[in-house]
Formats: C-alpha cells, sequence, structure tokens
C-alpha cells in the first residue's frame, strides 16, 4: 500500500511540473533561433513531394529569422488525409509547425472523401508550386501517333495505375476524351514502378510529374526506346492552357485534341478535366501555417520563402531538381490556392459521376 | 568477357576512392549510427538515413555516399542483437532469426548463436557484393526479363515455404497461412481502394503494419511467458559457448550460407518481392534442405545462419533496382536516393553508364561496412549477451518500453498500442495451441502481393491473349515461369516429404474445449471476411478476401469437424496451459502489465505513463528496493528520451495531451 501511494504521489508531481511548463504562454514569436521547425509532409520518404520538402528546407532554414533548424517529418497513411487531418487538429499556429500538401491531397478533398477532416480554407497558404505531367508511348506506337494521331485509336493500351481517384484521375480523363481505349491496371504502389511496367513492356502508355520525367524517362527517349506524347501544359497568368515551359517542343493536351477532333475542346467533360487538371498540376505543391496564425507569422515565412526563391543559384538549383515551374508566394499563392482547392460543383459532380460508371467507384 | 572488360578499370578506380582515409572515416560514422540505430527494434533504415539528410546538403559527395551506404549496410548486422537476444524481431528482414535465435539465447548460448549470425552477415554481405559486381553491368535486361507472371510464380515460391514451415499438421498450417492472409487484406484494398473489414476506423483502414504484426506474433508471447517464469533469459543464467564456437558453426555451414547469400541477393535485385520475405525463405530452405530437421525451432544453429547470410546479402541486392532503375527496393532505399539527390547525382540507367567508378564504389563500401560492422558487433557480442543473465522481471519492463516504442511508430498513434496488444493476444493463442506462427507471418507478408499480381497479371494477359493464342502464351508461360514453377513443385515436394519426419516433441493436452475455441474464432474471422468480401462493388477488391476468406473457414471447419471425432489426446489439442510444470503465473495476470501500460498512455501520454509503469513494475513485481527502482526507472527514462530526441521521435500522446498542451517529450 505504501507503493501504491509513494508511486500515485511521483505520478502526481511529475503530472503538476509538466501543467507547470505549460502555463507559460505558447506566443507567436516570429524570431526562432534555436527552435526546430517541423515540416509535416504527409506521404512517406523518397515520393516526389518528400524530394521537394527536402529541396525547400535548408533554404527556408536559412532564410527565416533566427535560422531555425527546419526537419521534415513524413506522416504518411490514408491517402495523405492523416498528415493533413493531423495538421489541422493537433497543430498550434506558433509557427513551429508547417504542412506541405500535394494533388494527392486536394483530390480528396475536392471529391469529398469521408477520411477528409481538414478544411484548406481554414489554412494559410505561405508558398505554392506547380508542376506540369507528360504523356509518353513505346518507339513503334509513338512513331504512328507523331504521323498521324488518329492512327492508334484503334490500339488496346495497358496503363499502370495507382487508382482513378488519384492524380491519374487526369491522364486517363485526358486519353478517354482523345478517344483511346486505355485499361487502367491497378495496385500499383507509385509512378516509378508504372514506369517499370512501361519498360518491360507490359504498359504501352504512361505519363510522368516533371521531375520525375526528366530524371528517368528523358534517357529512355534518347535511347529510341520511348516517344513523348504530350504534356497536360501549364497555365498562364490569363488562366489559359499554354505549352510546358520545361518541355516547349511537346504538343499539350488542348492542342491534341483539336487536331484528334477537328475543333476546340469544349463541353462538361473537358470543363471537368480542366477543372481537375488545374487542381493536380499547376496548383500542386503548397505549404501551408494552420488556423489561426497571425498576420504576422505568415508575412514572416512568405518572406522567408520569397527570399529564397531570390538567391542567385536557386534558378540552376531548382530547374535541375523541379523543372521549370513558377514557385509563388504571397498574393500569387493565394490565386494558386483558389485554383487547387475550389473547383466548382458541377465539374465535381461530373467526375464523381464518371467515376462511378466507368470504375464502379462510390465516392 | 565484355562485361569484366568494363568492369575491371572501373573497379581499380573505385578502389583508389574507397581507400582513402576520410572516406573510410565518414563510412566508419555511418557503420556507428547505423548500428546504434539498428539496435532498436522497429527503427531502420529510414529512421537513420533521415537522420544524416540534413547534414549531406553540401557534403563532398564521396563522403556522403559513404557515410549512407555504412549505415544502410550494418542495420541488418546490429538488428541481431534485439532477435536473438530479447526474441524481438529487430526489424522486418530478422524475423526468422527469432525462431532458433532466441531459442539458442535460452540455452545459454547467446554468445555463440550471435558469433554464428554476425559471421554469416559478414559473408552474406561480402558475396553479395561481388556477384554484384559483375551483376550491374549486365544486370538490366535481366530485372525486365521479371514481368509480372514471373513476380507472381515468385510469391507463389515463397508460399511453398509454409509447407516446410507447417509442423505436425499440415492443415493447421494452411489455415493459419490462410489467416495471415485474411488479416492482411483488412484496410484499403491494393486496386481500386474499396475498404474491407476496416469497421469504419481509420487505423485499420491503412491496414496493419507487419512491424505490428512481427512483434505482436513473436515478440509478445516469448515476453508473456518468460515474465511468467521469473528467471532470466539465459537458463540457469549460465553462459556458455563462445564466439569461436559460433565461427565454427559457421564454417560447418558454410555451404548453407552460401546459398541463403545467393537467395538473399537474388529477391533483393527483383524489384516488387519486398525484402521482408527473404529471411522466411532462407530459412524454409535450411529446413527443407537438411536431413535431420527436428531441433529446428528449438535451438538450431542453422536457423540462425540461413536468413542472416540472406538479410546482408538483400541490402545488396537491393541496390541494383534503386542505382538501375531509380526504382527503391525497400523503403531505406527511397531515402537513399532522396539523399543520392542531394549529394548531385541522379539514380537510373545513366548512372551505371556514366558513372561506374561511382556505382563500384557503393557496391564496395557496403560490403567494407559489412567488415566493420560485423567486427565492432563481434567484439560486443560477449559482452551484450550479459543481459540474458540479468533477472527477468528487471529487464521486462525495459522490453516493454521497447516494443512500445517500436510499435509507435508504425502510424505514430496511440491504436499502434491497441493493435500490438491485440495482435500479441493471438500471438498467445497461437503459441498456446501450436498454430505455426511462421506460416501465419508467410500469409501475411506475401499476401498484397499475391492479391495485386494475380490481378495484374490476368488483366495484362487477358489483353496478349485478346490479340493472339500465342502472345498470350508467351507471356504467362515464359521461360523463366516455367523454370520458377519446377522450383517451387521441388520446394512443395520437399516440405512434405519432411513433414512426415518430424518427430512429436512433448505434447500436452488438456480437454478439448479450449482449442476447438479457438479454431471457432479463426473459422467466425475468416467468415467475416467472406461476407464482408461480399458487399464490395469493385469486383478487383473483392476476389481477393472472398477467396482467402472462403478458402480459410473451409479449412477451419475440417479441422474443427475432425477435432469432434478425435480422442482428447490426440496431438491436435495441444495445449500449452495443461504442461505439469507451467509457471505459477497467469497469462492474463502478466499481459495485464502492458495492458496497464496502454491505458495509462491513453490517459497522461507515453513518458508519463511509462515513468509510472516503470516504478509501480519494479517495486511490485521486481521487488526492488526504492534505491534501485529509482535508478532503473531514471537509467531507462534517459536512455529513451536521449534517442529519441536524437532520432526526433515523438511519444503516444493522451488524453492529457489533448486537453493542455506540454512541451518535449511530453507532448
Amino acid at each position: 500500500m505504501k507503493t501504491l501511494a509513494t508511486t500515485l504521489a511521483v505520478s502526481v508531481a511529475l503530472v503538476a511540473v509538466a501543467l507547470a511548463a505549460t502555463l507559460t504562454p505558447a506566443h507567436a514569436q516570429t524570431n526562432f533561433q534555436n527552435e526546430t521547425i517541423e515540416w509535416i509532409i504527409p506521404f512517406s520518404e523518397g515520393g516526389g513531394s518528400d524530394k521537394w520538402a527536402r529541396f525547400y528546407a535548408p533554404l527556408l532554414a536559412a532564410e527565416l529569422p533566427g535560422n531555425p533548424t527546419v526537419v521534415v517529418r513524413n506522416i504518411p497513411g490514408a491517402g495523405s488525409t492523416k498528415g493533413a487531418n493531423h495538421f489541422a487538429q493537433r497543430v498550434k499556429p506558433d509557427g513551429l509547425t508547417i504542412l506541405g500538401t500535394s494533388g494527392s491531397t486536394q483530390f480528396p478533398y475536392l471529391l469529398d472523401d469521408p477520411r477528409v477532416e481538414y478544411e484548406y480554407r481554414d489554412w494559410n497558404v505561405v508558398l505554392a508550386s506547380a508542376t506540369g505531367g507528360i504523356a509518353y508511348l513505346p518507339k513503334d506506337l509513338g512513331d504512328k501517333w507523331n504521323q498521324d494521331k488518329t492512327s492508334i485509336l484503334g490500339e488496346n493500351f495497358i496503363y499502370g495505375s495507382q487508382g482513378a481517384t488519384r492524380l491519374d484521375l487526369v491522364p486517363l480523363l485526358a486519353w478517354e476524351l482523345l478517344g483511346l481505349k486505355v485499361d487502367p491496371v491497378f495496385g500499383i504502389k507509385g509512378r516509378g514502378d508504372g514506369r517499370l511496367m512501361f519498360e518491360r513492356g507490359e504498359a504501352n502508355i504512361d505519363y510522368q510529374t516533371s521531375s520525375a520525367y526528366l530524371a528517368n524517362v528523358t534517357p529512355l527517349v534518347e535511347a529510341g526506346q520511348a516517344v513523348p506524347m504530350m504534356t497536360w501544359g501549364s497555365l498562364d497568368n490569363a488562366g489559359n492552357i499554354v505549352r510546358d515551359p520545361t518541355f516547349p517542343d511537346i504538343p499539350t493536351f488542348k492542342e491534341v485534341y483539336a487536331e484528334v477532333h477537328g475543333r476546340e475542346p469544349s463541353g462538361a467533360a473537358w470543363e471537368a478535366w480542366k477543372a481537375f487538371f488545374i487542381a493536380g498540376f499547376p496548383a500542386q505543391k503548397m505549404v501551408f501555417l494552420p488556423e489561426g496564425a497571425s498576420a504576422e507569422l505568415v508575412k514572416t515565412y512568405s518572406d522567408a520563402f520569397a527570399a529564397a526563391i531570390a538567391r542567385p543559384e536557386f534558378p540552376e538549383a531548382s530547374r535541375k531538381r523541379l523543372g521549370i515551374y513558377p514557385q509563388a508566394t504571397g498574393q500569387k499563392a493565394e490565386t494558386f490556392k483558389k485554383l487547387g482547392t475550389e473547383v466548382n460543383p458541377a465539374a465535381t459532380a461530373w467526375i464523381k459521376n464518371w467515376l462511378m460508371e466507368r470504375y464502379n467507384v462510390e465516392l | 568477357m565484355e562485361a569484366l572488360g568494363i568492369a575491371l578499370p572501373a573497379l581499380g578506380e573505385a578502389f583508389s576512392l574507397i581507400l582513402t582515409l576520410q572516406h573510410i572515416g565518414w563510412l566508419a560514422v555511418g557503420v556507428l549510427l547505423g548500428l546504434s540505430v539498428g539496435v532498436f527494434p522497429g527503427l531502420g533504415g529510414i529512421a537513420g538515413l533521415s537522420l544524416v539528410l540534413p547534414f549531406l546538403f553540401g557534403m563532398d559527395p564521396v563522403s556522403g555516399l559513404a557515410m549512407m551506404v555504412g549505415l544502410v549496410a550494418v542495420i541488418p548486422t546490429s538488428d541481431t542483437f534485439a532477435s536473438v537476444l530479447l526474441g524481438i524481431p529487430g526489424s522486418s528482414s530478422s524475423q526468422a532469426t527469432v525462431l532458433d535465435g532466441f531459442p539458442l539465447a535460452r540455452k545459454g548460448e547467446a554468445a555463440r548463436a550471435l558469433a554464428a549470425a554476425f559471421t554469416a552477415s559478414l559473408f552474406g554481405g561480402i558475396l553479395g557484393a561481388l556477384f554484384l559486381t559483375l551483376f550491374i553491368v549486365v544486370g538490366r535486361p535481366v530485372v525486365l526479363a521479371f514481368g509480372l507472371p514471373e513476380l507472381l510464380m515468385l510469391t507463389i515460391f515463397g508460399f511453398s515455404m509454409v509447407g516446410a514451415l507447417a509442423g505436425r499438421s499440415v492443415l493447421k498450417g494452411l489455415v493459419a497461412a490462410g489467416l495471415g492472409m485474411a488479416l492482411a487484406s483488412v484496410g484499403e484494398a491494393p486496386a481500386q481502394g474499396s475498404s474491407r473489414l476496416d469497421l469504419g476506423h481509420w487505423y485499420l483502414r491503412d491496414g496493419l503494419q507487419l512491424v505490428i504484426v512481427g512483434l505482436g506474433i513473436f515478440a509478445v508471447p516469448e515476453i508473456i511467458s518468460l515474465l511468467r517464469g521469473d528467471s532470466a533469459i539465459a537458463a540457469g543464467a549460465r553462459l556458455g559457448g563462445g564466439r569461436l564456437g559460433g565461427f565454427l558453426d559457421w564454417w560447418r555451414h558454410r555451404w548453407l550460407s552460401a546459398r541463403c547469400a545467393l537467395l538473399g541477393v537474388a529477391v533483393g535485385v527483383i524489384p516488387g518481392l519486398g525484402g521482408s520475405v527473404v529471411d522466411w525463405i532462407a530459412y524454409g530452405h535450411a529446413v527443407q534442405s537438411s536431413k535431420k530437421r527436428d531441433t529446428f525451432g528449438s535451438g538450431d544453429i542453422r536457423g540462425v545462419i540461413a536468413p542472416e547470410s540472406a538479410n546482408n546479402a538483400k541490402e545488396g541486392g537491393g541496390l541494383v533496382p534503386t542505382l538501375l532503375f531509380g526504382i527503391p527496393g525497400s523503403g531505406s532505399m527511397a531515402v537513399f536516393i532522396g539523399g543520392m539527390i542531394l549529394l548531385g547525382y541522379e539514380t537510373g540507367p545513366q548512372m551505371v553508364r556514366n558513372e561506374l567508378p561511382v556505382t563500384y564504389t557503393i557496391v564496395w563500401s557496403l560490403a567494407l561496412a559489412n567488415i566493420l560492422g560485423a567486427g565492432l558487433c563481434l567484439g560486443m557480442s560477449r559482452g551484450i549477451a550479459r543481459l540474458t543473465l540479468i533477472p527477468f522481471p528487471l529487464l521486462a519492463p525495459f522490453i516493454f518500453m521497447m516494443i512500445a516504442f517500436a510499435a509507435f511508430q508504425s502510424r505514430q498513434t496511440l491504436w499502434d498500442l491497441c493493435a500490438l496488444v491485440a495482435v500479441g493476444i493471438l500471438g498467445l493463442m497461437m503459441q498456446r495451441f501450436r498454430w505455426p506462427r511462421p506460416a501465419f507471418l508467410i500469409g501475411f507478408v506475401l499476401a498484397s502481393q499475391a492479391e495485386v499480381y494475380t490481378y495484374q497479371a490476368t488483366q495484362i494477359a487477358r489483353a496478349r491473349f485478346s490479340r493472339s493464342l500465342g502472345e498470350g502464351l508467351e507471356y504467362v508461360f515464359s521461360p523463366i515461369v516455367i523454370a520458377l514453377l519446377m522450383i517451387t513443385i521441388a520446394s512443395v515436394w520437399f516440405g512434405a516429404r519432411q513433414a512426415r519426419g518430424i518427430k512429436d516433441t512433448g505434447t500436452h493436452t488438456g480437454g478439448k474445449l479450449a482449442p476447438m475455441i479457438f479454431t471457432v474464432f479463426v473459422a467466425l474471422f475468416s467468415l467475416a471476411l467472406l461476407a464482408d468480401s461480399l458487399s464490395i462493388r469493385a469486383l478487383n477488391d473483392k476476389v481477393f478476401p472472398a477467396v482467402v476468406g472462403g478458402f480459410t473457414a473451409l479449412g477451419a471447419l475440417i479441422l474443427l469437424a475432425r477435432m469432434t471425432r478425435l480422442a482428447p489426446s490426440h496431438e491436435i489439442f495441444h495445449d500449452g496451459e495443461a504442461r505439469d510444470d507451467a509457471p505459477p503465473r497467469g497469462v492474463w495476470a502478466t499481459l495485464a502489465w502492458f495492458v496497464l501500460l496502454l491505458a495509462m498512455t491513453a490517459l497522461a501520454g507515453f513518458v508519463i505513463a511509462l515513468a509510472v509503469f516503470l516504478v509501480l513494475f519494479f517495486r511490485l513485481r521486481g521487488r526492488a528496493g526504492w534505491r534501485r527502482t529509482g535508478v532503473l526507472t531514471a537509467g531507462g527514462l534517459v536512455f529513451l528520451l536521449v534517442a529519441a530526441s536524437l532520432l526526433n521521435r515523438d511519444f503516444p500522446p493522451g488524453l492529457l495531451q489533448y486537453y493542455v498542451s506540454l512541451p518535449w517529450p511530453f507532448r
């Protein structure tokens, strides 16, 4: 009994100490000397978002006042909704924790996935990074395609896919709108596995995001094993789809659509594609401060990212690792955020219906 | 020969890079880091590499590579400590080591087992590097030859090991493997993301991770049964058998070690098979290829040598898909690629073509790191083996601490601990009624790839057949598939032949009721999976759980039918609780300690709960004085906190943390 009493006393003391520690108010500071900033990435190590965050982390550390340590913390799970939910529910707006999201975090939000417990409107965006996507074909089909875009419409295409409700929605719908018969083989774990399937000759159509294409498909194109098909394009300041600045010689899906169908794209299906393309690519990766962060804090972060982007060595380093894409802060980032997280209800409804009819996915 | 012409000059250049003081220095730093991280169960290459990534930026490329390679290479070496000494699988690729390593430790032969394991690790690492030196130049077409039908066939080959590991009752083994597959299919389906038997909970929706299942199935039952006996791990608290003995053991089985090392390289080379099955394949091979197999599972040194030769060789093999294709063979390889980018190297075909000397630097740094790592571990093994002499009640709370911390690394929520306790109870029951736990684990590990490859291969085959019959047949029955098929048939045949030869080792029966209740539970769980799968809309997500649930339930029902007919003394009714010399303390009273830690964590968070738990345990169960209790509690806490802060890890939060925000480590 004595033991129990002493133990209780000890634990009460411990709790008291812990409580006392919390009484020191957590004020939002803007000097981060000797602090550690945690950058939550809701994906596992080694993926695109992880690489992007690890590219920016040292730059952010160098530009924030007080030069804190910035560590990337991966919280993968539930299609990235777990890390985002954690950020929405458990993180204080003291500037010591930030979140990096991607198109894969936006899509479940836009499609009303029941797992989503976060609200983009509550968060403060401090950086937005765009990227692009490129579809490619094997040599024989690619040569036919370059001569006559309609010559491969009868082909049975196989595509290694991560799932129709993910970013793969954009290429799958694009191919369908062209009239290609593409059977997605679901269940691959990353786009790298899709490329391997293509290299083995099991898949005969594939797409990669820009940085992965530059690193891993360009060598295949140079070796004469693959031929670029089209890009999803890029957005100009007026919101029009134009050629991807990283791949100015490759036509966009929009151009290809006009060539195949003999008219500019229009209609509900096209509007839905465009809405989800914009949500998935030009506004693909963003950095957020949590709900309730002070205006001063948001400005400190915004300025730090702007300063990182303005560094003389930035363009060269970012071209190599991220591709030539807008890296936006401040008001421009806000515009990107709107593009990426607000889709008109008609487009959402169209996509949900399409997923249901075409892939039997109920959302 | 052409390959040799390319390889040799690059190899010379690579050695001039490797054998510099600077390179070896950084390699040693990496090795030391890797050893320190690797001894923690549940933490592996990913945690270690994440630790060094921030420092890579701006480092000299060759030094940075040396550090990373050193770190990755020795993780499968140092995780052996936990597997052999404590019975906790140190990482997912050394689960099989526990099967014979821990019984050896209990016989007081921990030092011998460790020495044999480290020698095997060393040998596997070097053989792997030798093989890779040539293979990496010619490997690309070989890797590309492994399409989906080949991968599926390899998975089936993996399943054939169930036969060798099933024990005396093949039916029990099959049902156990089916139960493993059924448990693995809980959660989001890999093809189209339908939810399966997740009870609407987000934690289950992600599925159970191998770390948790490995700890629950192997570590929890061992700890509980040791704690019930109150003795030290080594029987009689005596340490026999030396390091020399371990080396001689390895030398006696050097050919087994060589075969397993090659198996390890092969598994690593092929992307998509996953590293966590390599130890089981090696273990199964050891069992199949030996004439006398009665001793496996109760402390046979071959059961240590085989998996340890394979899992170090696997890391080398895993470099092939990583470097040649930019496709990581494992989680730690994914971070490795990230680190290489920081250093300015882009992995992919051009890496091997244009930077062959750098590639060889990586391969041979791996070999050198294995030598350093295994040497250090060998040196320490005798000292660390003394852990097994400590009275268990003084050691157990630390083990509880370690496995709770390890399990929490899975998803970093309190539910990890709940899942650990739940799977632990399953493990306890399987141990009690002698259901083969290795067969269960093979089913769990291979389930998801069996499902995905079956579905994907069928779909592509359908497209090929629609073009022409010839093209379809060529795709499905490639020479590799046929060769693998013959190997699989041989493996099943050997397994079946061996199963007949096992002697009955100490059956204790205590009535029909308890074993039958557990079998009914297995049947019900399988039926629940079957019923749940019928409500899934997407066909791709439906077939696998329906088939697995159906067949497992059928197997369990046949088992039940046999049980009703057999006499209560039949070995099928084995019940570990019925032995005459059963320890005085009950299972549930012992398990309650663990549940107490869980409950207190749910209330006050892990660190506070652990402090209270350690004090209570040492006082009430360990019968230690206040002084000793204080020293041990403080020591354990400091150790955990220092390690967690260095690795930037959090602890499970509880209700307290939900309402008030506390500073680290209480948060």
